[in-house]
């Protein structure tokens, strides 16, 4: 074939957005373009960080590519790669793989990678237990940090305790261990991720291999775990529609209603009301620590946070039990069809040989799925939802400090800003004289806010610099999956903005039509009626609780291999994820169809019918 | 003399000698309790009594073995006499009776018309793909008209096509016969082909189905580009979903035959298929799988009345025939398996 003459633009021909060089300038020094990247592939990171990024956001890209590459090039040394290098332009995270080219050296990784890689599958089980009890203490760490708080006095005990410390330096304190502790929650969660996605990645090879057609849903159902944590916020949801019904108030859950008129009603029943805010309080510690995207943002809330997505399900749930339909994840059966999936393709294999090579390593994926699944909930939710949580606490000292006008303010100073900006406080406080932040922040935070708008309008190349002619880097493949393929997609988008088609990752089958309802945040989930198909930027587990109401599922950003690709096969809903653009090209009412075994979204109306919500 | 006439219910596939390939397949698939247009064969017993009567008065096979394949014009000459004698010999009056008897059975009360096809004892054999070789007839309505496409269909075994495969396969003309199926014609209102297996990758997980409108002789001839299916085997995922633009469909005509029609505008871009008969399908091809044990091509059809009806069913001959190699080298450690994955050689 002949070469193909189209590439992406080169980083050093990215022009930063005019009127906003200054919040370019702001992010660290380490992440902005440099002439020699030319030379270098870079692709934006759409799948994480598909939102123009708040500078201090991207420390979750600085933590995370710390640990990914630290466990990569130095822990387990994978033989061919080495880390991943971030940059951000115009607020978009790019980012490239370091291959190892030199057949010494790989070679040479090869039989380190083998000692160090072959030790943590021979003993999964035992280091994946270890690693929840490690898990588990660094989140007690983080909930047993103090109260963010500056007092004008400082209190007795302080004297009669002889701590010897005052709370300023206590603050300074919280502030560094509450970032030491998100950086090693991410460590952990690189310690097994990529051997996990490397095991099954492996099975899934095979399975290409010897049914070249098979579908990827297919060999993802075949490996998914059934009792992963990340279907429990959802159970929780479902046990306490079921408690609703027991205590006799489920007539208090009504569709369309603001979980403070909720809150209203159960508080006048009396004891049965508080009865089941009791239960709520046993579910929401620690399974409402779910956050309602990625978790790579500050501002995806949990459900803790914001208790409309869990609330918005509760009146389909207790219709549910009330028309006598069961509303339990049937987890025996999954299991069985799993099973009898697995066995069925056995049976198709043609030799004894292929058959006991499958059974190794659909036994190994199996072993090491429910990391791959469970990691989420403790990493991406309960522990970041901690850490952007005690974040705002900051925010709002710092605001009530005059450093800024609001609590959510804080998210535009980087993570050494705000470590300056505490350090001036504390230097003030202890000085007794004024703080020099609110001076200087108010204008930096407008022209950030500023920035980020502008950056939101703008479309941004979905890579830059050559293509190279193979995309073998084993992490991006299985991370990222991107392969040569894609990109050569990328190169031939026209740019098809009137189209009325969308093309995404097909995630669950079946074909769908009806109204769409476009939600861009959890405040929004209330509005989904009945039989409207979702569609929205990141779809999550933690969204499953609202899959019994909607007819299918939209979303920008995902993969065929997500958590709501398998949630939303286990609730047989169509769902097409990675569409890119869905909640730009979609408008609530507009009628769809969601072809989720092709991966194709059809807008087949221009009519905007009134909204309902 | 054994029975000229065998009716689909009481033939199994070891019958091909005496009903030929698609003959004893269709009895095969019929006891087997899959839905066939109903019908029988006019068996090689019919058609060595008729070679008989050739012969006695002029040799015919001996002529074949001798005749040389690389000499077109001497095939071609051997080939026109043949076929010439074929049509002018009088059917003999004890195969015509029973013929015309099965055919008036066949034809019940309300009268159908019947497609004629040949079926050679040769045909369909795993190891010589003889299909598209012999003549088949569709829409055959009048009693006289089948008498002589029966005769046709005979003829088309000294067809220059037909003894050229024949000597160069090195045949002996002795073990070479022709049956020929008499069956209702499906007045279909869609047809085609599945594949239990991907023709084009040999998957065993996956069914390929192909349809068009109408008649499935306009998707077997290759005359309308067929929409074009993948499901999944075990899931029943419909992976793959091309619908092409079909701008023609086979019809039968009121006076017997077919004539080509142009597809209206609003059918032409429509799938001509709704899911859940491609589930229908789907099921059925898994059935002859299984009844068989062997991957199979399938033509089908679906009636006026939605029904799905199997019109033949044959092994698979192209992938089933290679060595399979195996997926990946056992190895005695598993995660030798993993370094695939790791080492970058993807």
């Amino acid at each position: 074939m002949e070469s193909d003459i189209k590439s992406f633009p080169l980083p050093s021909s990215v022009a930063v957005i005019p009127g906003t060089e200054a919040a370019q300038a702001a992010y660290p020094y380490y992440t902005q373009f440099v002439p020699e990247d030319d030379e270098r592939f870079w692709f934006y990171n759409s799948m994480h960080f598909p939102e123009p990024m708040h500078h201090f956001d991207m420390v979750t890209a600085e933590a995370a590519y710390c640990a990914l590459g630290a466990f990569n090039t130095r822990v387990h040394i994978l033989p061919t790669t080495k880390g991943i290098d971030h940059r951000i332009v115009n607020g978009r995270v790019y980012i490239g793989g370091v291959a190892v080219t030199d057949p010494a050296e790989i070679a040479e990784r090869l039989e380190l990678f083998q000692q160090r890689a072959f030790y943590y599958y021979e003993n999964w089980e035992r280091l994946y237990d270890q690693w929840k009890v490690k898990m588990k203490a660094l989140i007690d760490e983080a909930n047993d940090l103090p109260k963010v708080e500056l007092p004008d006095i400082e209190p007795i005990e302080t004297t009669h305790s002889g701590k010897g410390i005052a709370s300023n330096h206590a603050l300074l304190d919280t502030y560094r261990r509450q970032l030491d502790g998100y950086c090693r929650m991410w460590q952990y969660h690189f310690e097994f991720l990529l051997l996990g996605y490397g095991a099954y990645l492996t099975f899934f090879d095979f399975c290409k291999r010897a049914f070249p057609e098979i579908s990827d849903q297919t060999i993802s159902r075949m490996v998914a775990g059934m009792e992963a944590e990340i279907f429990r916020p959802d159970e929780e949801v479902r046990r306490l529609a079921r408690r609703a019904v027991e205590l006799g108030i489920h007539g208090v859950f009504e569709e369309g209603m603001t979980v403070d008129q909720v809150f209203a009603r159960l508080d006048a029943l009396g004891n049965s009301g508080a009865a089941w805010r009791d239960e709520l309080e046993t579910s929401r510690n620690p399974w409402f620590n779910v956050n309602v995207g990625d978790g790579f943002y500050h501002y995806h809330r949990s459900w803790n946070d914001d208790l409309s997505m869990p609330f918005s399900a509760l009146p389909g749930y207790i219709a549910k039990l009330q028309a006598g339909e069961p509303i339990d994840r049937p987890v025996a059966q999954l299991i069985r069809e799993r099973d009898q999936l697995v066995a069925d393709y056995r049976d198709l294999l043609d030799s004894d040989a292929d058959r006991a090579t499958y059974d190794q390593l659909i036994a190994l994926a199996h072993r090491v799925f429910p990391y791959v699944e469970g990691h989420k909930f403790y990493c991406e939710h309960w522990y970041t939802n901690l850490f952007f949580n005690k974040i705002r606490e900051f925010g709002a000292l710092l605001a009530g400090r005059g450093f800024f006008a609001e609590e959510a303010d804080v998210f535009h100073l980087t993570h050494y800003e705000l470590e300056s900006a505490i350090v001036d406080l504390s230097l003030a406080w202890s000085s007794g004289s004024q703080p020099l932040g609110p001076q200087r922040w108010p204008a930096i935070v407008a022209e950030r806010k500023a920035a980020i708008a502008a950056w939101s309008q703008h479309r941004v190349p979905p890579a830059l610099g050559a293509v190279p002619d193979v995309i073998d880097d084993p992490a991006i493949v299985m991370l990222w999956g991107i392969t040569r393929e894609n990109l050569d997609s990328w190169l031939a988008e026209d740019g098809d903005e009137n189209g009325r088609e969308l093309k995404g990752f097909a995630a669950s089958s079946g074909v769908v039509e009806g109204p769409a309802r476009v939600v861009t945040s959890a405040a929004e989930i209330g509005t989904l009626r009945q039989g409207e198909i979702l569609v929205c930027q990141v779809t999550n587990p933690s969204w499953a609780p609202i899959f019994q109401k909607i007819a299918a599922a939209v979303s920008d950003i995902g993969g065929s291999m997500s958590h709501m690709a398998i949630v939303a096969r286990e609730y047989g809903l169509p769902a097409v994820v990675g569409t890119g653009s869905a909640t730009q090209r979609i408008r609530t009412g507009q009628r769809i169809r969601v072809d989720g075994g092709r991966g194709i979204v059809t807008i087949l109306d221009d009519e905007m019918v009134a909204d309902h919500g | 003399m054994a029975d000229a006439i065998a009716w689909f219910a009481d033939l199994g596939i070891s019958d091909r000698p005496i009903a030929g390939g698609k003959g004893a397949s269709l009895g095969e698939l019929t006891r087997a309790g899959i839905a066939v247009p109903p019908g029988f064969v006019v068996t090689t017993h019919a058609f060595d009594l008729f070679l008989a009567a050739l012969e006695a008065r002029a040799p015919v096979r001996a002529r074949i073995e001798t005749c040389d394949p690389d000499d077109l014009a001497a095939v071609t000459a051997l080939s026109r006499d043949l076929r010439r004698r074929v049509v002018e010999e009088a059917m003999p009056a004890e195969i015509e009776d029973a013929l015309l008897a099965a055919h008036h059975i066949l034809y019940g009360e309300r009268g159908a018309p019947v497609a004629v096809r040949s079926s050679a004892t040769t045909e369909d054999a795993a190891d010589a793909s003889f299909a598209g070789l012999q003549d088949t007839f569709l829409w055959v309505i009048d009693a006289a008209d089948l008498v002589a496409r029966v005769r046709e269909c005979w003829g088309s075994l000294y067809s220059v096509e037909s003894i050229t495969y024949r000597r160069r396969q090195s045949f002996p003309e002795a073990g070479v016969a022709m049956a020929v199926v008499v069956q209702q014609m499906v007045d279909a209102r869609v047809a085609g082909v599945m594949f239990t297996r991907s023709p084009t990758t040999g998957d065993k997980s996956v069914v390929t189905i192909e349809g068009a409108w109408g008649l499935g002789s306009a998707v077997v001839s290759g005359e309308v580009t067929p929409d074009h299916w993948v499901l999944g085997k075990i899931t029943g995922e419909i992976s793959v979903r091309e619908i092409s633009d079909k701008h023609i469909e086979h019809c039968p005509l009121a006076s017997g035959g077919i004539e080509e029609r142009p597809v209206p505008d609003d059918r032409r871009r429509a799938a001509c298929l709704d899911d859940a008969t491609l589930q229908a399908l789907r099921e059925i091809g898994r059935r002859v799988e299984r009844h068989y044990g062997a991957a199979q091509d399938i033509e089908w059809a679906v009636n006026r009345e939605g029904e799905v009806l199997l019109l033949q069913s044959r092994p698979e001959t192209i992938w089933s025939t290679r060595a399979a190699a195996p997926v990946a080298e056992p190895l005695a450690n598993p995660l030798g398996h993993i370094m695939g994955v790791f080492g970058g050689r993807r």
